[in-house]
């Protein structure tokens, strides 16, 4: 039903055209957002978001698969287009974490639910450390807890065409695992990062600059092997802080390196 | 001049929502007046002056904020006329769960925000059921899922009403509810219009100022606990 969408550019923070006139992005493709603070990555996600055609700050419009979607009409059917996990969000419901998938789940017409929230339990529990169990309360989940049960449940129950990530890098959980879930199976996925790794794993990158866009790339070959070398690096350092994390000392003995590979 | 009529539960940034919504209105140059309806004191006139548009306030002091509200709409179209508004945005504040201020021919709104619980768009009661559009606030800070949950909630109380979600802080979402406005027909006169929802009695003696708790400083239309119920 969704193959693209498609941003048209409006002007920046000084009323001059945007460099960057139009960008596609098509199902199962991956869009990095970057540029310093303030450059306009949150209003972008905030055009999408709201399906803007010319009328936001910025002029931008949004296409949907080529359209301009019509607010007006049919607009029951466009609320579950998109779903969102950003780092400022949190559980505020009073409920155990079983009691409110299930209510999520039955919201969203799903008939297997029991099955379902299986599934998202146990990706939420991949994603983050310290496991989470049905019984939980929600608003005693940690941190990292929460972002991944979000992740989880953007994934499964929302499971909406069209996924907005505002930088989880900071969430505590398994980022790229993460992004490469919410992908699924071809999803537009929009991602604004700080990170290196996560930029480099989007197909194309949007530079946001004084508010407009001001240049994309397409990642070369190059970059992707730039790419495997980070996610090795951090490979690494995901097993130092593992073993850290377990009370290990590191640094001493034979395994001077801290190689995590030998963990296997 | 349209009339639009804005109450919501406390807190949700009904006026945070109003002035940016104003702020696009008068960007197609349409001539705003706000009214804020309170009950003891309010500041929100302030925000509103702000935007550089004729702001009235009307404070309920002693009397039932939302008795007050009616018995002022003629009033108040009036003073709006005189400002030559195309627009006038009345906003309530005080409302009990019990009442509602829509009136027939006035575009209702009612701002709820997403922390209140799932469980409250049914508490609100005829505010959101009667309500033409329903804003939802603060989403921004909580999960999608609990998004989508809660605005099923409000669905179920209230499905003919277009719900909006709007962030305070941004602004977003304040064009939806402009076009809402802009769609929405100008009103010939508030005379002789009706409530939506009928309001509750509020003449005993303590509307008239009593402070004395006890059956003998009791006057008027009194109503008393059934305690067979429920027991």
């Amino acid at each position: 039903m969704l193959d693209k969408i498609t941003i048209l550019g409006g002007l920046d923070k000084n009323g001059m055209p945007e460099k960057i006139g139009r960008i596609e992005i098509a199902a199962g493709e991956v869009l990095a957002v970057v540029g310093p603070t303030g450059s306009g990555k949150t209003q972008l996600i905030s055009d999408i978001e709201q399906y803007a055609e010319e009328e936001t700050l910025t002029g931008r419009s949004v296409l949907v698969s080529n359209q301009l979607v019509n607010k007006n009409r049919d607009r029951r059917s466009m609320r579950y287009l998109m779903a969102q996990v950003s780092q400022n969000m949190n559980f505020v419901i009073d409920m155990s974490v079983e009691e409110f998938l299930l209510m999520h789940a039955q919201i969203r017409g799903i008939r297997e639910s029991a099955r379902t929230i299986e599934e998202v339990l146990a990706i939420t529990n991949h994603l983050s450390g310290e496991p989470v169990t049905f019984s939980t309360n929600l608003t005693q989940l940690s941190g990292g807890q929460s972002r991944a049960l979000m992740v989880a449940d953007v994934a499964v129950i929302s499971n909406a065409p069209v996924v907005l990530i505002d930088e989880i890098e900071n969430a505590g959980i398994d980022r790229l695992q993460a992004l490469e879930i919410l992908k699924g199976q071809g999803k537009i996925v929009l991602v604004v990062s700080h990170d290196p790794t996560l930029m480099l794993m989007a197909g194309q990158r949007v530079v946001m600059k004084n508010g407009g866009m001001n240049k994309i790339y397409l990642t070369t070959p190059k970059e992707k092997r730039i790419l495997e070398d980070l996610v090795r690096v951090e490979k690494r350092v995901a097993g130092l802080r593992e073993r850290l994390r377990r009370g290990e000392s590191i640094g001493l003995g034979d395994n001077s390196e801290g190689d995590s590979e030998k963990e296997g | 001049m349209r009339f639009v009529i804005v109450a919501g539960t406390p807190s949700s940034g009904k006026t945070s929502v109003m002035v940016h919504t104003i702020r696009h209105l008068l960007r197609s140059d349409l001539a705003v007046a706000a009214c804020k309806i309170d009950c003891l004191q309010t500041s929100d006139d302030a925000r509103y002056r702000r935007l550089g548009i004729p702001v009235a306030v009307g404070l309920s002091d002693y009397i039932c904020p939302d008795h007050f509200y009616v018995a002022n709409l003629e009033e108040i179209e009036a003073w709006a006329m005189d400002q030559k508004a195309d627009v006038l945005v009345l906003e309530t504040a005080g409302l009990c769960h019990r009442c509602a201020p829509a009136v027939y021919g006035c575009l209702s709104v009612c701002v709820i925000d997403n922390l209140v619980g799932v469980d409250t768009p049914r508490k609100v009661g005829p505010m959101l059921s009667s309500a033409d559009i329903v804003v939802i606030t603060k989403g921004d800070i909580i999960s999608q899922a609990e998004r989508e949950v809660f605005r099923h909630k409000v669905e179920v109380e209230n499905p003919q009403a277009r719900i909006l979600d709007f962030n305070g802080l941004t602004g977003q979402g304040a064009l939806a509810l402009k076009n809402e406005i802009l769609n929405s027909r100008a009103l010939a006169g508030i005379s002789g219009r009706e409530l939506r929802n009928s309001m509750p009695a509020a003449s005993c003696s303590y509307c008239a100022g009593e402070t004395i708790v006890g059956k003998d400083y009791q006057m008027g239309i009194i109503k008393k606990v059934d305690f067979g119920r429920g027991n």
